[in-house]
This record gives structure tokens, C-alpha cells and sequence, in this order.
């Protein structure tokens, strides 16, 4: 039989408002894309819920929305940073992250092979941090209403028992512990941008913390606080960290753990390093007892190989952060403005 | 790092520092005049390890604290026309004009972008030849020659929707006005190292003769510094004016000729006004007659611009030396960095916000 009209294009190479749109295309892409990476037991259920048993004790529940451009650059791209950065959220409350959602919103012209490669690398995100993404929407915008793909993640987790991190916690006499280099994702990310054009080897850290941070837990169960620095680096979350407990913070500026490349690429900016995003690093704070075997577990792990410590709770300044310098004088560390302005000269 | 962790060295700092403490016998003020240099020394807490007869003032040298309340509300004037591609350095869009900043700007739908080299505005020109590119050209005679050569290349290439906003100044007929003030404090001066780099250190041997001072070119790193402090009190000890060099590695007598012919080809020395301080005769550049249809202000009608700046900030008095940023009455106070009343506390160089960043609550 002639068909009298043309049959619609079902295989395109981009996205298509269709594809939002809840129809044959929409059912392709799920088809195409998403499930044959992400598919789970839960997933593949397709219903407009998640269902799951519950353990008896607390949950932990996060959300956070990912914009980042580029959407690939070195170390990484926008979908492993999804699924990491909402199961650390999650670890450093002491909860076993369990269950993702994700939400994508995609701009028409997409092309579905970036598509496929973001969501094969949170399929193996995923599958490294031990969680399912269990559940997911995806809704196509007109080109120019959002940059080529936002991923929102939310997620679950179960609470450990006898475990209290907060950050109002922090007692004078706290070691403070950071697990490794700062600065660079953000810097990753800032040297791929758009004209900025100078090369570097420096590549994004994003990484599930989970498994170190249960591994320090095992030992240490008496941790006070545990963030990962990310937007604003390790000076915004310290400075939170003494402000909630109305507590300073020291810090050894010799101490800690910045790469030459992060340096470099730093100083040509202008911009501190500890203001700079961490997409896989830990700070976490502990009484002074517990320093050493912190260290020593978090040393023994992938994501923690060059743990240090790197400050003190303190006293006085309360709600401040404050560097020694290695020439014996000090100074406050700032909590970051906003958005990061390079230097003129 | 190489070339960065032997100039931060706490030995080899430590024994400037001591050698310093040996040295100087009487009561010396020394202003350093690039706010990269006020910045590296609040930031290492140079001042605090000084010996207290050797004071330390902070100059006018930070490009983005100078440039005139009119420069920034005719920028923020010209980024609301249609079309039209604003391109700046990052520091200049958190400074306020008279009712709001270039961020704001951006917000209610201009088309601002940051860029790292004037070049890279040039660029944007050659990619949107429908649109406008204006590119705020500011800064000492470091960034000079770059903002030069994008004009040059515009005019080679005859590229026609590109132009400069131009506040550009320099640093000679700075020190004059402030050494020629009736309050002047100043004794000796730290001159801006990469500004020499570029000008050389010939053109400040008037200077240092006319007012019977010493000037040594230093650079920006803690041992650097401390080795530019030292030489000055030196100087100052001895009773030698004149000009001596501490920071060799960088900057020579000549400087570099090649990036002064081609500031030369493309600006002339005009009167200025500076931000806070007012007129200084010749300590500005502008584009050349021949040149002017790569002149923002001229091709752009904005009609009259007057500005207005809040009547609590000192700025001016800072950026000479009179008043540190701690004695202002608004400091911490009325101004901070989320609420800056003037430049010098939006700038990353400027003095009010190295003090308020580094040492707000630890400064005596």
C-alpha cells in the first residue's frame, strides 16, 4: 500500500520539542536513550512513581539542580557531577545514599548523541556509588530558553545509627581535615570555558565520597561535622562551618594541599584557590582524638590519598576564619562574594 | 612553583625582615603604588612583621579604583543601547556608576561580556559584525599596549563596529600630584613593577630628583616586596634619592620600546580626571584625532552624564596616602564589599578592600 503522506522522522540526531512532548517521540527517546543505561529493577517498572521498602530509622533527602558550561570538560561532564554531587550531599549527613531521580530539561537541537553520553556516564556514576536512579522526567524547551541540558537529582538515603554531624558541632579543639587538593574542578571547568584559551592539564575531581566517608565512620563514629566544598570552595564552607557553631577556625595556610597546575592557573586569574569549587573533596571536622586515625583511613582510599590536616577549631574570632602564614602573620579568610572576577593587571 | 615559591621563601623573607628591623633607625613612610602590591602585602601580612617606624601607605594604582564615576555611568549608558556588546575586564562590572553596576546592567537584558584580553573583544567584533563592540579600556600603562594593539588591528583590518571606551592613565604625574599635596606623608615610594616592565625606570629619575626621594621598582611577591622596602629604607637612611632597581628579574631602565611605540601610535597624553583624587594635568591617555572613529564616547551619544558620588566615601584621601582605609568613618560600617560606596572597596586591588578582607577585625 502508498501511504499518502510522508511518515514521521521517528530516528533524529537532536532533540526535538517532540521528544518532550509525551508522544511516539517522547517514548522513543526513553526507548533509545535513557533506558538502555539506566535501566534497574525499579526503573524499568515505568510507572509514574518509585516504590521502595524503607528500613526502620532516619532518612536523608537532598536536591540539587546542575547548570555547569561546559557540559563535558575535563574529568568529567554535567551527568556524572549530577549523580556525585547529590549522593555526597547526602554522605557527608552520615546517610547511605540509596535512591536518584533525575530531571532533565533539554533544549531543542541537543544533539542525542551528548544526550547518550551524559546519561551513560551518570548510568556509571551510579553504579560506582551504589545507588539506583529510580526515577526520571525530561521536558524539551525552545532553543534559547536553557543552555543545551539542566539535570536536577534528587535523592535518599538511610542514616547511619550513632552518627551526629552537624554544623553547629564544632568544638574549640577540633582538627580540621580536608582530603585532598583544592580547587580543581572549578578550575577545570574555568580553563575549558570559552576564551579562555590558555591549555592545562588540570582536570575536575568529581567523585562519590560515600564509600570514604562510611569508611571513616566505621572507625571514627564521633566526627562532629562533614561537608564537601563545592560552590565557593573551602572558604565559604568554613566560614559557615564557624559561624553555625559560633566557633573560629585556624588555618595553616603551608598545610594545605593545592596541584602546581591549580596554583599557576590561579595566580594568572587572580583568584584564590580556596574560594574555587571541589566537586570530590571532603572537610571534615573532628575532636583532636580521632585526628590521626581520620587521616590514616581516608589516606588508605582513592579519594583521599593526600588528606591533610589543615587547621583548628579555636576560642576566639568566633564565626571567623582566620590563615597563618608561613611568614607568622595572619589574615581572614573571606567569605567569597559571588561570581569569580579575574584581575585586570 | 618555579619562580613564584623562591620569592615566597619564609627564610629568606624572614631575613629581609630582619635586616630591615637592623636598618632603619628612623621614622620612614613609604607608599607602594600598584594595589597588586597593597593586596600581596595585606594578604602576607607584611605589614604586621614591619618594624613599626616603617609605615607603609598605599597608593593610587589600582586601575579600576581610578577610573571616573563618568567613565562607569557612560559604560553602563552605552550597554543599554540596542545592539551594542559591551566587553570589559571582570573587575569593572561590580564597580557602581551613580544607581547601579554593569551586573545590573546584564540583568535587565545588556549584552556584557568579561574578556581576558582586549584582543579577545576585537574577536567578538570580527564573529558579530551586526552588532557593536565596545570595549572598557582601562587600566595603567601595563594595560596599555594590549588595549593599543586591539585598536591597531582593528584599524589594520578595518574592522568598523569596534571601539574603545578609553580611561587609561599613568603613574608619573600621580606620584607628582601626591608628593606636590600640602598633607603629603610620603617619603619614599615601592614603584609598580609591571608597570616599569613596561615604561622602564628612566622616566621616574625627574621625579625622584625634582623631590628629593627615593623609587625602587619592586615586584609584587613577599620576598620581592620586602627587598624593594629594604633598598628604600636604605636609601632613605643614607639621604640618597633617586632611582634603583629591585626587581631586576623583570624590569630594566629601557623597558620594553616595542609595547611603547605602539601605545604611542595610538594614544596621545591628555588631562584626566582621576576617581576621588580630581584633574591630574597629562596623566591620561586618549585616542589619536586619527584614530577617533574607534572612540566610544565620540561615536556613541549618551547625551550629559553627571554623576554622583556618595558624599561618605574618602576614597580620594586613601588613594594618597592621607587616610587608611580602617580610619574611614564608613569603613565596615556603611561600605563593604556587598555595599561599596566607592572603588577602592570593589576592586580587587583596591585598599579599602584588601584591609577589609584580610585584616578587618586584626588591624589595630
Amino acid at each position: 500500500m502508498q501511504l499518502s503522506c510522508p511518515a514521521p522522522i521517528l530516528r533524529h540526531e537532536t532533540v526535538q520539542m517532540a521528544h518532550g512532548a509525551g508522544g511516539r517521540l517522547s517514548q522513543e527517546l526513553t526507548r533509545r536513550v535513557f533506558m538502555p543505561h539506566l535501566q534497574n529493577a525499579i526503573l524499568d517498572q515505568l510507572d509514574d512513581q518509585a516504590k521502595f521498602d524503607v528500613p526502620p530509622g532516619r532518612m536523608a533527602f537532598s536536591t540539587d539542580t546542575y547548570v555547569v558550561s561546559p557540559l563535558f570538560f575535563p574529568g568529567g561532564n554535567i551527568g556524572e557531577l549530577a549523580v556525585n554531587g547529590t549522593v555526597n550531599d547526602l554522605a557527608v549527613g552520615g546517610a547511605v545514599p540509596q535512591y536518584l531521580s533525575a530531571g532533565f530539561v533539554l533544549e531543542e537541537g541537543l544533539p542525542l548523541a551528548e544526550l547518550e553520553e551524559i546519561v551513560r556516564s551518570m548510568a556509571d556514576a551510579a553504579r560506582k556509588a551504589g545507588v539506583m536512579i529510580v526515577a526520571g522526567d525530561t521536558k524539551v524547551v525552545q532553543k534559547g530558553q536553557c543552555d543545551r541540558i539542566f539535570i536536577n537529582t534528587s535523592g535518599v538515603g538511610f542514616v547511619r545509627e550513632g552518627v551526629d554531624l552537624s554544623c553547629r558541632n564544632l568544638r574549640p579543639g577540633d582538627a580540621v581535615i580536608l582530603s585532598g587538593t583544592i580547587g580543581d574542578h572549578g578550575m577545570a571547568v574555568m580553563t575549558t570555558r570559552e576564551g579562555l584559551s590558555f591549555q592545562s592539564r588540570i582536570s575536575s575531581d568529581t567523585a562519590p565520597l560515600n564509600g570514604m566517608i562510611h569508611a571513616v565512620l566505621d572507625v571514627v563514629p564521633g566526627v562532629h561535622a562533614m561537608r564537601d566544598p563545592t560552590r565557593g570552595g573551602v572558604a565559604a564552607t568554613l566560614n559557615e562551618l564557624a559561624s553555625s557553631s559560633s566557633v573560629g577556625i585556624e588555618l595553616d595556610e603551608a598545610s594545605i594541599p593545592v596541584r602546581d597546575e591549580v596554583r599557576g592557573a590561579s595566580e594568572l586569574l587572580g583568584i584564590d584557590p580556596l574560594t574555587i569549587a571541589n566537586e570530590g573533596k571532603l572537610l571534615l571536622v573532628v575532636p583532636e582524638s580521632g585526628a590521626a586515625a581520620v587521616l590514616s583511613v581516608m589516606r588508605s582510599h582513592d579519594y583521599g590519598r593526600e588528606a591533610a590536616l589543615i587547621g583548628r577549631v579555636v576560642d576566639d574570632h568566633h564565626g571567623m576564619v582566620v590563615m597563618k602564614t608561613p611568614f607568622g602573620s595572619r589574615r581572614i579568610v573571606e567569605m567569597p562574594l559571588g561570581e569569580q572576577l579575574p584581575r585586570i593587571c | 612553583m618555579k619562580y613564584i615559591d623562591e620569592y615566597r621563601d619564609p627564610q629568606r623573607a624572614k631575613a629581609l625582615f630582619d635586616e630591615i628591623r637592623r636598618k632603619a633607625l628612623h621614622e620612614w613612610t613609604i607608599m607602594e603604588i600598584c594595589g597588586g602590591q597593597t593586596h600581596s602585602i595585606m594578604r602576607n601580612g607584611i605589614d604586621q612583621l614591619l618594624p613599626p617606624n616603617v609605615r607603609l601607605v598605599h597608593g593610587p594604582g589600582c586601575p579600576v579604583c581610578v577610573t571616573p564615576l563618568e567613565s562607569i555611568d557612560r559604560a553602563l549608558a552605552i550597554a543599554a543601547r540596542p545592539g551594542v556588546i559591551l566587553a570589559s575586564f571582570g573587575d569593572m562590572l561590580r564597580v557602581p556608576g551613580s544607581d547601579r553596576d554593569l551586573f545590573m546592567a546584564r540583568s535587565e537584558g545588556a549584552d556584557v561580556r568579561i574578556v581576558f584580553s582586549p584582543l579577545e573583544a576585537l574577536q567578538i567584533a570580527r564573529d558579530n559584525p551586526d552588532r557593536e563592540v565596545v570595549f572598557l579600556a582601562v587600566g595603567f600603562e601595563t594595560t596599555a599596549p594590549a588595549n593599543a594593539m586591539a585598536v591597531w588591528q582593528a584599524a589594520r583590518e578595518g574592522i568598523g563596529n569596534f571601539s574603545e571606551l578609553v580611561s587609561q592613565v599613568m603613574v608619573p604625574p600621580a606620584m607628582r600630584a601626591i608628593l606636590s599635596s600640602p598633607g603629603n606623608l610620603v617619603q619614599g615610594f615601592l614603584a609598580a613593577g609591571h608597570v616599569c616592565a613596561i615604561m622602564g625606570w628612566e622616566e621616574y629619575e625627574p621625579v625622584a630628583a625634582e623631590f628629593g626621594v627615593p623609587i625602587v621598582p619592586a615586584g609584587f611577591e613577599p620576598v620581592d616586596l620586602l627587598a624593594g622596602i629594604l633598598l628604600v629604607v636604605e636609601m632613605l637612611e643614607a639621604g640618597i634619592s633617586g632611582v634603583r632597581n629591585a626587581y631586576g628579574r623583570i624590569v630594566t631602565r629601557e623597558g620594553n620600546p616595542e609595547a611603547r611605540r605602539i601605545m604611542n601610535e595610538v594614544y596621545q597624553v591628555a588631562d584626566r580626571p582621576w576617581r576621588g583624587i580630581g584633574i591630574i594635568p597629562q596623566s591620561g591617555l586618549v585616542l589619536r584625532e586619527s584614530l577617533a572613529r574607534f572612540d566610544a564616547e565620540k561615536r556613541f551619544d549618551v547625551g550629559h552624564i553627571s554623576p554622583r558620588e556618595s558624599p561618605l566615601c574618602r576614597s580620594g584621601e586613601v588613594l594618597q596616602g592621607h587616610l587608611k582605609p580602617s580610619d574611614c568613618p564608613a569603613f565596615g560600617c556603611e561600605c563593604t564589599p556587598m555595599t561599596p560606596l566607592g572603588a577602592t572597596m570593589v576592586s580587587s586591588e583596591g585598599a579599602c578592600s584588601a584591609y577589609y578582607k584580610y585584616h578587618r577585625n586584626t588591624t589595630p
